[in-house]
Parts: C-alpha cells; structure tokens; sequence
C-alpha cells in the first residue's frame, strides 16, 4: 500500500461523513480509481474514482434522486475537488440489493 | 439564447434527451456508454447531447437538475436520474415501465 499521508484519505472522509450524516446499517466505500488509470479523470496515488453501497433507515420513503441528491450535498466538496466519478447504490435495509 | 433556454428547448423537442460524454455511437465515457447501452437495448429513440462538445452545456446541465454528474436522463422534460439510477430502474423493469407510461414507444421487446 505504501506510506500514507497523516491527511485523511479521500475514502476515509467520505466514510466519515456517511456514518455521521445517515447512520448507516452497512456502508462500502471502494476506491476504484485503479479501474480507470489512462482513462480521463484519472490521477497517480488513485483517490478519483469511488463507489459507495451505503444501507440506511435515513432514505425511507426517499426516491433514488433523493437518495443521491443526500449523498451529492453531503460530498459536494469532494465532487467539486478531488472525486471525478461517484457510483452510489442506496438502499433501506430489506430492500433488493441492501 | 442563455443556456438554459437552450436546455429547455432540447428538452421539449425530444421526449427523450440524454446529456453524455461523447455521442450514442462513440461515447468517451464508461457511465455515458452504459445509458447508451441500456436505451439501445429496450429500443427507444432518444437525442444524445455531447457535453464535451459544449462546456456551458456541461455546466448548465448540472445548475438545471441540481445533478453534479454526467450523464443524465431526462424523460419528457423531468430529469429522471444518472448512469446508477437508470441501470437500477432498468434492472427491476421500472424504466421500460416510466417510458410506457409516458406514451413513448419501444422498437424492440425487452426480451430482445
């Protein structure tokens, strides 16, 4: 993996605001910048390309715009700086796929 | 002409309009190529708009939906979502439903 820098991760702030912002049931944040490298967008040390499988009680009675556009202002930082791709899958616990 | 004038008057002259990256037949994006996939399967017509033709047209779309990426759906002049929305409501059958209900026909069965 190499020596990480004492500046929190991309991953790990994302992770971080999605647990405090929707206390979620289960939550995977996978770097899949690796997936994309000499594709654009993509930069050396990864860190652009996310997906996130998050499952939470908070998207209840939400549509799947919704549930993105919660997501979407939570990271709007990120989306604006580092991240160049978001894939989001988010569901409420017993649904298809949680 | 401002920008979203341009947006709207797209989105009222094609019932389906899909603002990617790159066109239908050579997307430059994986996400944009797999909405192409997913129209060209269940067979309906729709415009492709190439964002990357167009950085005020890349910018404007993402102010009008209050959407940060790219692509993005619209049917009928209501945004309908991004590449993980459309493969999500493909899956469980409820784009092919959305289309129909709007009166919009499909060339090819589903099962096609």
């Amino acid at each position: 993996m190499g020596v990480k820098s004492l500046a929190m991760s991309v991953k790990d702030s994302i992770s971080q605001k999605l647990n405090e912002a929707f206390a979620p049931e289960s939550l995977d944040v996978a770097d899949e910048s690796y997936l994309h490298e000499g594709h654009a967008g993509h930069r050396p040390g990864g860190e652009t390309h996310f997906r996130i499988h998050i499952v939470s009680r908070a998207f209840e009675g939400k549509s799947r715009v919704e549930r993105h556009r919660m997501i979407n202002t939570l990271l709007a930082a990120e989306l604006a700086g580092p991240i160049h791709a978001l894939a989001i899958r988010a569901t409420v616990p017993g649904e298809p796929g949680s | 002409m401002s920008i979203k004038d341009t947006i709207e008057s797209e989105l009222k002259s094609s019932d389906v309009v899909l603002f990617m990256k790159g066109t239908p037949q050579f997307p430059q994006c994986g996400f944009s190529g797999q909405v192409v996939q997913i129209l060209d399967h269940i067979g309906v017509g729709y415009k492709g708009l190439n964002v990357l033709e167009n950085p005020e047209l890349r910018d404007g779309i993402k102010t009008y939906s209050n959407w940060p990426t790219i692509p993005q759906l619209y049917v009928k002049g209501e945004f309908v979502g991004g590449c993980d929305i459309v493969r999500e409501m493909f899956q469980a059958g409820e784009l092919q439903k959305l289309l129909g209900d709007k009166g919009i026909t499909l060339n090819t069965p589903a099962s096609a």
